[in-house]
């Protein structure tokens, strides 16, 4: 059947014609090329418009703040939590909401508004993986996050709160490391909350719950070893955790040692785990699609 | 050979159904009722590769539906077709890099880059080598007088603008099959005669399939030599386009021009027993609507003769009026007698 196409392709460039052909690697370069220029154009739009995005510094060092004066009042006198000790804190719930500063996107959002007006189906005329373009665009405005929101945001902080880093290059290295994948499960669990449009009319609610879910689940507002005993063993078993319990808990020094390669573990297998649902729902929905608006 | 080969196509949405009030509100929380609903409804057709083939029927007749199908955006949920060789829905990836689509109601650039980058970016999408990229949009960009528009951001251009790059976009990597979904909607004649004749041109220097929808009869008149034209999801026509105006024409004018002056009255005296009408702006000037039972030979003999003319013009039906009571009607077969009367008349022409 392809023969047919292959003699067509073949006839367009013999008669003078671009074609799509050319040696597999090269086309398969491009294609990256692409990937990457849908990194690069995020990050630059989102440049353009950074005005837009200042005051989200204020916010996060405001939400910083709120959250460490509750702690404070908490702790009171005590001097351990759930395992935290007061300093611990301090720092756990900087570079929680720093962190969180730098994975969180709207995906799910911009996914489902894609499904909803329609325009997904420009999506599908394209040869190349919709789910992957929508991973790049976040990791272009996570780039953008990192660098213009997350870390003057994390300068703010410690000037303002008694936040105490680690200072050894390997800690900020794993740090990274982790961080990256938090982002990448965060960006998944948007991916299959905005695919979730496919098969119901409205997922506004359920983008609502999942940001809830995933800011108190994950052990931002409340570390998750704070929470009740049957609570925190399901937690432990859902991805939730390694988007900002984990990471944060290693990088405020509370888990040591083999601990750091366990927690990297728990990240990369959740991140493959969801790659599961992904394909899933993506296949199915392109079953059941239906291009809204004609 | 073929480009487009479609057989027995048919798809069918769940579409939930709302219950009313608020019990119907409550019940829906606990059991969806969902309605079927065929879009279309086991179509076939095929079309030759390097053919220009018009698709067109009311809104919501199916068309769009058709051409998501053919462009493997949806799964059909019945039915064989194959568009290039392929079948569109089973390697969408590799299938779409052989065809072009234009969405008149969707834009296919990215709002906030530039023009240039957006075609830099789809070159790279699309595998396009840098050499066959240059020369391909020199040609696009000198064709469609593009030049001054390249280095714009696409949120600033005009809809003639857009839609002249969004044709350049879905071009770009050459493809051999060509789907337009309402290319000229809102667009004003000088930038639709412009994409007409573009088209027609492309079509005819690179022998692109290319299958258009609209709402725009010129469109058709223009490019097509073909029409499918789709009623509720089925086809009711699908042949020329003169066939379809001779087949459906409701009659003909004919416009005199006299040299002396002949009053209307004169004029229905002389056509008395045949079921014309006569209009006159002045002595001067007539019209007469003849039906398609009367031929018009027979009209002209018995003025001819008496009157002095110095011109005569026949006017036949224009295809919107054609369009427009086949969509009334729901379907493209004429009607008995009609036949019968336009037999007698193909007859007569032939004498």
């Amino acid at each position: 059947m392809s023969d047919k196409l292959n003699a067509a392709t073949a006839m367009s460039s013999s008669s003078g014609g671009s074609s799509s052909g050319g040696p597999p690697e090269n086309s398969r370069r491009l294609l990256f090329g692409a990937y990457l220029d849908f990194i690069r154009i995020r990050f630059l739009t989102m440049l353009a418009y950074r005005i837009n995005y200042y005051s989200g510094i204020l916010i996060y060092s405001l939400n910083i703040g709120v959250n460490y004066f509750t702690w404070m009042a908490i702790y009171g006198n005590g001097d351990s939590l759930g395992g935290f000790t007061a300093t611990q804190m301090t720092s756990y719930v900087a570079v929680s909401w720093m962190a969180r500063a730098f994975y969180f996107n709207n995906l799910d959002r911009e996914i489902s508004t894609d499904i909803r007006d329609g325009s997904i189906a420009i999506q599908f005329i394209r040869p190349y993986n919709y789910v992957l373009v929508k991973m790049m665009q976040g990791f272009g405005e996570g780039m953008f996050r990192f660098l213009l929101f997350m870390i003057p945001g994390m300068a703010i902080a410690m000037l303002l709160f008694p936040v105490q880093l680690p200072t050894a290059p390997s800690a900020w290295a794993g740090f990274l490391v982790m961080l990256f994948f938090s982002f990448l499960i965060n960006s998944q669990i948007n991916i299959i909350t905005g695919l979730s449009a496919f098969f119901v009319e409205n997922n506004e609610g359920m983008m609502r719950m999942k940001r809830v879910i995933v800011d108190l689940f994950s052990g931002l507002i409340v570390p998750i070893s704070l929470f009740p005993d049957w609570l925190s063993s399901i937690l432990k078993v859902l991805p939730f955790q390694a988007i900002t319990y984990l990471p944060g808990s290693v990088f405020t020094g509370r888990v040591q040692g083999v601990g750091i390669w366990n927690v990297l573990g728990i990240q990369i297998v959740w991140f493959l785990a969801l790659l599961i649902p992904i394909v899933w729902l993506y296949h199915a929905a392109r079953q059941r699609l239906f291009v809204q608006g004609g | 050979m073929t480009a487009i080969q479609v057989q027995d196509l048919r798809k069918t949405f769940k579409v939930q159904k709302n219950r009313e009030g608020l019990k119907g509100a409550f019940a829906d929380l606990f059991k969806r009722e969902y309605t079927e609903v065929t879009a279309v409804k086991d179509i076939s057709f095929s079309i030759p590769e390097g053919e220009i083939c018009g698709y067109i029927g009311e809104n919501g007749a199916g068309k769009s539906t058709t051409i998501k199908m053919l462009t493997g955006i949806l799964v059909p949920t019945s039915g064989n077709l194959t568009v290039g060789g392929y079948v569109p829905y089973l390697e969408r990836e590799k299938f779409v890099k052989n065809i072009g689509v234009v969405f008149g109601q969707r834009s296919q650039l990215w709002w906030d880059i530039g023009v240039i980058e957006s075609f830099q970016l789809l070159r790279k999408v699309y595998r396009v080598s840098e050499q066959d990229f240059k020369k391909r949009l020199d040609e696009l960009v000198e064709r469609l007088q593009l030049q001054e528009l390249l280095n714009r951001p696409v949120r600033k251009l005009s809809l003639g603008q857009r839609m002249r790059c969004e044709l350049v976009a879905a071009l770009l990597h050459n493809p051999s099959i060509v789907f337009l979904d309402e290319p000229t909607i809102g667009l004003d004649i000088v930038v639709k005669s412009e994409i007409r004749e573009f088209l027609k041109d492309m079509n005819r220097e690179h022998g692109t399939t290319i299958l258009l929808t609209t709402h725009d009869l010129q469109d058709i008149e223009a490019l097509c030599s073909r029409v499918i034209m789709l009623d509720d999801g089925r086809i009711i026509y699908d042949g020329g386009l003169e066939d379809l105006k001779q087949r459906w024409g409701t009659g003909r004018e004919v416009q005199f021009q006299f040299g002396n002056a002949t009053k209307r009255q004169q004029l229905e005296l002389w056509t008395e027993g045949m079921s014309v009408t006569w209009s006159a702006e002045n002595d001067l000037g007539a019209s007469v609507w003849i039906p398609l039972e009367l031929n018009v030979s027979d009209v002209l003999g018995r003025v001819v003769g008496k009157a002095d003319i110095t011109d005569i013009k026949i006017i036949e039906t224009n295809t919107d009026d054609i369009v427009r009571s086949i969509y009334q009607s729901g379907s493209a077969d004429k009607p008995e007698k009609q036949a019968a009367a336009l037999k007698d008349e193909r007859e007569a022409l032939h004498v």
